[in-house]
């Protein structure tokens, strides 16, 4: 047998309080090992509180080549941010 | 983590020039991404594992990181020798540290390698048939404890001054693996250093032995580099691309610029007698590297180039009943727990 262990994907969590964020990946047998091995992988010097794995076959992502019709459509509205509005100087700050 | 910067070609056919690669025409939809793609080189941006890039690009890194990764885990080997013969707990336990460290890199590089397509077995494969070379400074025996010392003042030192820009890649996986790596690597760096200075307060046959490690170690760290800019084919190309910022000379000089002063400092000379200050280029003049024990060295025939390879394809393979028996049990887990759940 030599069958190449699955890929997980690891996503760190810095300190408490902040988002878990994707760190890279790793080769292991199941997601257990994978816990553990980005412990010694990713976290040797503290950078982490708390860890998540992920097998990289279960991410679905969004295409480079979907990247106008997924996003464009978000900059002709630019009524949803707050600058688009004019308020009088002496409101303050709204 | 260490790298030379040397992007080394495919070995040429014996007796035939190597084959160059000569673009196909591209169609109207690949010359389109190609723009786009010189576009983005331009403006300096970064590509992203999805984004499409050009046939040689994706190829150019793919040889270079995993050639860095290779480097990082057969980098374990000279240094690992001296774990069980470290001088005391403390260095013991740094020593530790630090052949971990080159582990854990070589792992975040192969990650980044990965994401372009290639697999892991497929790295390691040309790794352990001798297709994929990795930086020959592996290739020296470490002989003395003050060898260690040395790899970290000299050998980690070049490869910082060798991967700060690879932080600026043009490629994100590498130019982000490179960060957390550089993070890592001042540690590497001084603890060899302090351990040198230690020496230095001791007898004089202490100091006779760092002495000797840098005489042994200084022409291979400086040629860490690569070769000059002026045999260096492949360097335009990478620094078009953004894979390489700054030029194998300029490094060199640099290094070599930084490590004259800490010489001073740890009572060590340097072994090149034409190694002086150059008051009108602001920087040190050196003698002539010997570029074919290099090449020589890269080809194979250093004086440890064998018993490394065989070192990682031995590991390899004992370690193979034990990714077998894991797979063997996360099956079993599985299975038993679809049981449970039916």
């Amino acid at each position: 047998m030599n069958q190449e262990l699955p890929l997980f994907e690891v996503f760190i969590r810095s300190k408490q309080g902040l988002e878990h964020k994707h760190c890279g990946s790793l080769h292991a047998s199941d997601a257990q090992q994978a816990l553990q091995m980005a412990r010694d992988v990713y976290t040797r010097r503290m950078e982490g509180v708390s860890i998540w794995v992920i097998a990289s076959n279960q991410i679905t992502a969004s295409q480079p080549e979907d990247k106008q019709e997924m996003f464009e459509p978000a900059s002709d509205k630019i009524y949803r941010h707050p600058t688009f509005y004019e308020i009088p100087d002496e409101v303050g700050h709204m | 983590m260490y790298t030379q910067a040397l992007d080394l070609p495919p070995s040429p056919v014996e007796g035939k020039p190597a084959l160059k690669a000569v673009a196909a025409p591209l169609s109207g939809r690949e010359q389109a991404l190609q723009t786009a793609f010189d576009a983005k080189m331009d403006a300096d941006a970064k590509i992203e594992p999805q984004d499409w890039m050009p046939e040689a690009y994706r190829k150019t890194l793919v040889r270079q990181i995993s050639q860095h990764a290779h480097s990082e885990i057969i980098g374990m080997q000279p240094e690992g020798n001296w774990i069980s013969r470290a001088p005391s707990l403390k260095r013991k336990a740094i020593l530790l540290a630090k052949v971990q460290d080159e582990g854990g890199h070589g792992l975040y590089l192969y990650s980044a390698g990965e994401t372009l397509g290639t697999s892991r077995d497929q790295m390691l494969d040309a790794l352990h048939t001798g297709k994929a070379k990795y930086s020959s400074i592996f290739n020296y025996p470490t002989l003395t404890w003050a060898d260690t010392g040395v790899i970290g003042w000299l050998v980690d030192g070049a490869a910082i001054m060798n991967q700060i820009p690879i932080c600026r890649c043009s490629y994100g996986p590498y130019a982000r693996a490179m960060i957390r790596i550089c993070k890592e690597e001042s540690f590497h760096q001084r603890q060899g250093f302090e351990s040198l200075m230690q020496l230095m307060k001791g007898t004089a046959a202490q100091r006779e032995m760092v002495q000797d490690a840098v005489n042994r170690w200084w022409w291979p760290s400086i040629a860490m580099f690569g070769p000059p800019d002026a045999n260096s084919p492949n360097s335009e190309q990478s620094m078009r691309w953004g894979i390489k910022r700054i030029s194998n000379d300029d490094l060199r000089q640099r290094f070599i610029d930084a490590t004259v002063p800490q010489a001073k400092v740890l009572g060590v000379s340097l072994p090149d007698p034409d190694l002086k200050w150059n008051e009108e280029r602001q920087a040190h003049d050196y003698g002539q590297i010997d570029w074919d024990d290099f090449w020589n060295v890269v080809n194979g025939n250093g004086p440890c180039n064998k018993e490394r390879l065989a070192t990682r394809v031995n590991a390899h393979e004992n370690g193979a009943w034990v990714r077998e028996a894991a797979l063997a049990y996360a099956a079993k887990q599985k299975a038993h727990a679809m049981k449970v759940a039916a």
